[in-house]
Formats: structure tokens, sequence, C-alpha cells
């Protein structure tokens, strides 16, 4: 799936995420950015995304603000309803809830309130995630948030190559999206073609292939299932991997389909277990597969306890490696592998 | 090292027609007969249709709705200011100002009878749509702004809220965005004393709204919200240096919410009913009036026609409103992407399915 075409270049995630910011504000004058410390700053953002665009594009279009999360959400909503395509970047995710009216109340409304006649081409760029030691103010994952709200699209790339095609597409997408990187990821490397792409939303990679376990995996999620992918495959159980991409919209079918093969399925996340996305994962593949499932699906997410400040209790409240292996084992006990339709 | 006082300021209040009818010469805008005649139409306009609109609420026609009766000094002397490329940001006591933007009565009608088609503005009259979450629109203003300002454009944005919405951390917020930005906008605050049952003196220790500009480094200024000539002098004094300087104002209208807050309250369970007579003899229309008699622009015969005129749009526009068809089932999905998603098209086609076997 990825590699394919593909010339050799690797980028970081954070290069990947300002390589499509930076070829978009070259190809279109109406995307600008807004957020706190992106540009004099130097640095580009805490993670270095914003890195070089202001010295390009001029402080007019790359737009520091003050510390307003409301303020600069909901401008940047005027902006978009006046003609303008902007991507505004909240710091930490956790500092969204701040903006939450202006996400779920207005952004995701305004063109169905509207019927239709204005177009909300807003991105709301974040970073997200536990395993920094940030502490339980700057590690959560809100995905489910904003995957509950109608109106709202919502991204979460794994690697630089679905990073930069996804903020791409999010960037001409006409309707309000929620870009949630990771903040693990950043510095990770991976091919990236210097040629103009897009990914669609609403396709999910499958990421890795195999034949006994379904393994839906959101964000970092997918470097951990990698990890386990290798340990298991030592034991003969094969994990296929599939990154969703995108939540809303969500591609059901290469889950299902997934599964008609494996008979089993496992979804991880780093956001909470209760009411998470992998809650809904499970529920549409019931929906759509339930004939095939040969073992209880399973989730491997973070326990219902806010993120710890301690590196130490931090990692005892986030899905590990070893838990993915535990619990892909648990699936294939019992069942012989290849399932009852081998 | 002795302590010396830093800054200080002051602020103003404009007022130009008095309660007996007369102008202050010298602050009089320059408005025309004609103009004056329009913005009196207008006026009578709003207040029949908010008339109207009440007793179709009390026949159950019409939801919930906020009454503009008593405002309409404030309301209309500020959007006359307004040029149709500038843009207008409602919250939801405006229907005298949507009006004068080219919103129809009957839409506003469908709107309040609960059919949101009704709130689907034509995106050519630049206004946003009616804001009922209190003051989370004054961003949406200085967005637009700012996008015109990138744009090159020399239009401005009005924006109405009532001091209530001065609480919410959005209107702290935009103001200070907008001071630090410079954005064409004009912040347009209808002081009516209360937010539902909340007096003003309950909603912050200040005195006056306008002095809270100050704290954000714009211009702010109070002007009597029943006299619209003051309303519409300081409304144009502002757009203009929203045009040319692309500075921000806050204006507060000193005005009076003389009905309930909306039609599903009674505001005689928090007020005096002297507080009201007292605002009531401050009526905008009839002080208006007052002045058009002196100048002999309005007479018992012209009053007269007037009020029927409005009365027969008004009997119009619920004629036409009252023959709209429901919307369909289908609507629902409609606008929620600007293009339907896979999901959604799927929870479409079994909602249709479900309805075709109903019938």
């Amino acid at each position: 799936m990825r590699g394919e075409q593909i010339e050799e270049r690797s980028l970081t995630y954070a290069q990947a995420l300002n390589e499509a910011l930076r070829e978009e504000m070259q190809r279109d004058a109406r995307v600008i950015l807004l957020g706190e410390d992106i540009g004099v700053w130097g640095g580009g953002g805490v993670f270095g995304v914003t890195k070089g665009l202001l010295e390009e594009f001029g402080a007019e279009r790359v737009r520091d603000t003050p510390i307003s999360e409301a303020g600069f959400t909901g401008a940047g909503l005027g902006a978009a309803l006046a003609g303008l395509r902007p991507v505004v970047e909240f710091m930490y995710v956790d500092f969204s809830m701040l903006a939450m009216d202006q996400i779920c109340n207005q952004a995701a409304k305004i063109r169905w309130m509207l019927g239709g006649d204005v177009s909300v081409p807003l991105v709301i760029r974040a970073q997200q995630g536990a395993g920094r030691g940030n502490g339980p103010q700057h590690s959560q994952s809100l995905e489910a948030w904003y995957a509950h709200t109608p109106g709202l699209k919502v991204v979460m790339p794994s690697t630089p190559y679905d990073a930069k095609g996804l903020l791409k597409t999010a960037i001409r997408d006409d309707n309000p999206v929620v870009f949630l990187e990771h903040k693990l990821l950043y510095g990770t490397r991976g091919p990236v073609p210097k040629e103009d792409y897009t990914i669609p939303f609403g396709q999910a990679a499958i990421v890795r292939q195999g034949r006994h376990v379904t393994c839906v995996a959101l964000s970092y999620q997918v470097h951990k299932a990698l990890e386990a992918a290798d340990v298991l495959a030592e034991e003969g159980i094969e994990l296929e991997i599939i990154d969703p991409r995108t939540l809303v919209p969500y591609d059901r079918e290469t889950v299902a389909r997934s599964i008609m093969k494996t008979g089993r399925l496992l979804v991880t996340h780093q956001a909470p277990e209760r009411a998470g996305f992998a809650a809904e994962v499970v529920m549409c593949a019931l929906e759509d597969a339930f004939d095939y499932f040969d073992a209880p699906p399973l989730r491997v997410c973070g326990k219902n306890v806010p993120i710890p400040y301690s590196l130490t209790l931090e990692a005892a409240a986030i899905p590990q490696t070893e838990d993915l292996v535990r619990a892909a084992k648990r699936l294939v006990e019992g069942v012989p592998l290849g399932g009852r339709r081998s | 090292m002795p302590i010396r006082p830093l800054v200080s300021y002051s602020i103003e209040r404009v007022e130009v027609l008095r309660e007996d009818g007369t102008v202050d010469e010298e602050l009089m805008p320059s408005l025309s007969a004609d103009e004056i005649q329009r913005l009196y139409e207008h006026m009578v306009l709003t207040r029949r249709f908010d008339e109207r609109m009440f007793k179709l609420q009390r026949q159950g026609r019409l939801g919930t709705f906020a009454r503009v009766t008593g405002q309409e000094g404030a309301q209309i002397g500020a959007v006359f200011a307004l040029r149709p490329d500038d843009w207008l940001v409602p919250a939801f006591r405006e229907n005298g100002a949507l009006l004068w933007r080219g919103i129809t009565m009957t839409q506003l009608l469908q709107y309040w009878s609960g059919d949101e088609r009704g709130g689907a503005f034509p995106r050519a009259l630049r206004t946003l749509p009616i804001s009922i979450p209190v003051g989370t629109h004054l961003l949406h203003a200085v967005g637009i702004g700012w996008a015109m300002k990138e744009a090159g454009e020399d239009s401005a944005v009005l924006t109405f809220f009532g001091e209530g919405a001065t609480s919410t951390g959005d209107f702290s917020e935009a103001l200070n965005m907008a001071g630090v930005f410079q954005v064409p906008v004009v912040f347009f605050c209808q002081n009516n004393q209360y937010a539902i049952s909340v007096p003003f003196t309950r909603q912050t220790a200040a005195p006056t709204v306008a002095q809270k500009a100050l704290g954000y480094g714009i211009f702010g200024v109070q002007v009597d919200g029943n006299d619209v000539f003051a309303v519409y002098r300081a409304t144009r004094e502002a757009l203009e240096r929203a045009r040319s300087g692309k500075e921000p104002t806050l204006i507060e209208a000193h005005t009076y919410r003389v009905t309930d807050h909306t039609t599903s309250d009674d505001a005689r369970r928090y007020r005096s009913d002297e507080e009201v007579a007292a605002w009531l003899k401050r009526d905008p229309i009839e002080r208006l009036a007052h002045y058009m008699r002196a100048q002999g622009f309005l007479d018992e015969a012209r009053e007269a026609e007037i009020a029927a005129e409005a009365d027969r749009k008004v009997a119009e526009a619920v004629e036409a409103f009252e023959s709209i068809p429901p919307p369909e089932p289908e609507e629902i999905f409609r606008h929620v992407f600007a293009q339907k998603t896979r999901p959604l098209e799927e929870q479409e086609a079994a909602l249709l399915a479900r309805w075709e076997r109903r019938r």
C-alpha cells in the first residue's frame, strides 16, 4: 500500500506536515495560519510544524495570536465564512476544550444552519497523546469527542506520508476538519514523495497484512501494533494492522473484509477505553461481519484515568506493546489459527 | 518617587434627539427628509411585525422568540448606517435589523416557527444566521473583519449583542483580538438592562459597557439607544473608522427591553411596573415621530397610512408563511457536509425506506 511509486526520500512527520502547509500556502493564497507561537518564536510551534513559514509568507498569513483558543478558532471560522481557508493550531489538543463551543456548536453546525449556502473550509490542527510525561492536562487523546459531533471530519495520521497527504486533503476540503497529530510521531521518519499528492478521506490503510488477527490501530498505536506484530510473528501469529486514518468518515468496509478473513478483532488507541472510538470500531464490525467472528472482540486502550505526570505511571495508563501481544494471544486461544473457515 | 497618574480616560455619551422631539443641531447627522421617513417607516414596520408575531406565538403558530419592541431606535439606527457590502452578524433579537438587510418577514416567521430553512439567509446578503448562544458570534465577526482586511476590502462588520454577552469569555476574546489584529468591526451592544431576569448591575460592577473597550485598547462610546439619530451618528462614525483605519469600536446603546426577555418568561416577576412605565415614556418611535411632526414630515393621516401599510405587509407575509409546506425528512442529511459522506448516505437511505413503508 505504502512505498509503491514513492521516490526515495525520507522526512519526519513534522517535516511532512510543514511541507503540506507550505505547498498549500503556495498553491492557494487564501490558506492562512493562526495559532499560538507559530511564527516569530522561530521554532515553528512547539514541534516545529510551522517552521520557516512566517519568513516565506509573512505575518499576515502566519498569524501569532493572543492566548485565546476560543478567540482564534471563532475568528478562524469567521474568516472561513468570508472566503479564507484558515488552518488553526492548538498547541495541545487539551486546550481545544477552551474552544469547544466554537468547534462543536459553531463550526460543525453553521453550514447546516445556513442551508448549505456557505463553505466552512477550516482546519483545526492539534497535537495530542501521551508518552512524553506532559501530565494530565497536556496528554489527552480527544478524537472520540470530535468524532461524536455531526459536521466535523476527524483525521489521525500515523506516518509522514499520511500526514502530508491527509493535511493537503483537509486544507482543500470545504468542511471543518479536526486534524489530530500525535506528539510522539513528530520525530518519526518515513518516505514522502516530492510530488503533489493527496489521500482521500474514508480510506483505511492496511499497514501490514496477516491472516489471524485484525488489529485496528489509531495514530501512535499503529507503531505499537507493528512492534507487537513482530513479536507475534515469532510465535506464528499474524496480525493484520489497519489504520483507519480518518474516523469521520470511517472506512468500515476495509475492517469488515479483514475480519471475514481473520475472524478476530483487536482495537487499540491511547484514549481511555470507556466510550472511546474502539467501541465504534467494534460495533461497526459486529454489524457488518457478526457471523465471521471466532472470538469476542477485544480493546487495548488507555485506562479510564487521567494521564499521570510520572513517566512510570504514564506507561501504566496507556496501552503498551506487551498488552497488544497478550490480547492477540488471547484471541487465538481456543480456536485453531486459520479459524473455522480454513 | 511620587505616585503619579499614568493614564486617564473618559467615556462619552452621545444624545441628539430630545424626548420632546427637538434635536441638538450641531450633533444632528446629515439625513434627508426622505431618509428620516424611511427610518420611521422601518421602525414602525418592525414594531407592527413584532406585535403580530407575539399574537401568533400566543396562538401557538410560532415558537419562542425574542421581541424587539422598544429597541427599534438602537437596532434600526445602527443598520441604517450599513452598506450592502458590509457584513451583519446578529444575535437573536434582531428581527428589525434583519428585515432592513433584506431578509423577508416570511423567512423570519418560518425560522421562528421552528423551520430552519427560514434561517438560511442568502449568501449575497452578507448576514450570518441568527445566533442564539450568547456572545459566541462576536468572534465570527472578528474573523470576517480580518478576512476582509486581508482581501483589501473597505467594508466593515457590524455585530449585535446584549449586555449579558459582555460577561462571556468570547466577548473578551473577541474585543481583545479585534484590538490586536486591528480589524474593521463595530461591536454594538444593546444594553437593554436585563439578561433574562438578571439586571445590568448584577452583570458587571462597571457602570457602563462602553468603558470595557478601554481594557482592550479600542474606542468605546455610549449612546442613548432610544435616540435613533444618536445611534445612527455613532454607528456611522464607527463604521467609517473601521473602513478607513480598520479600527474596531464598542458602542453601547443604552436602552430598555420593555417586553419580556422572550415569549417564555414573565418580566413582572423580576422588575417593577413603575420602572417599565418610565421607559415607555422614552419610546424611540414616538420620540422620532415628535421630531417629524415638528418638521412637517408627519401628520396624523400619514402616521395612520404608514401603520396601515406596515400591517398590510405583515399580513401578506403571514399568509405566505402559512402556505409553506413542511420540510422533507431527507433535509436533515443535506447540509451536514459539503458532500454527503457514505455513512450519511446509508443513514438517509434507511430513514427514507422506513418513511416509505409508513406511507
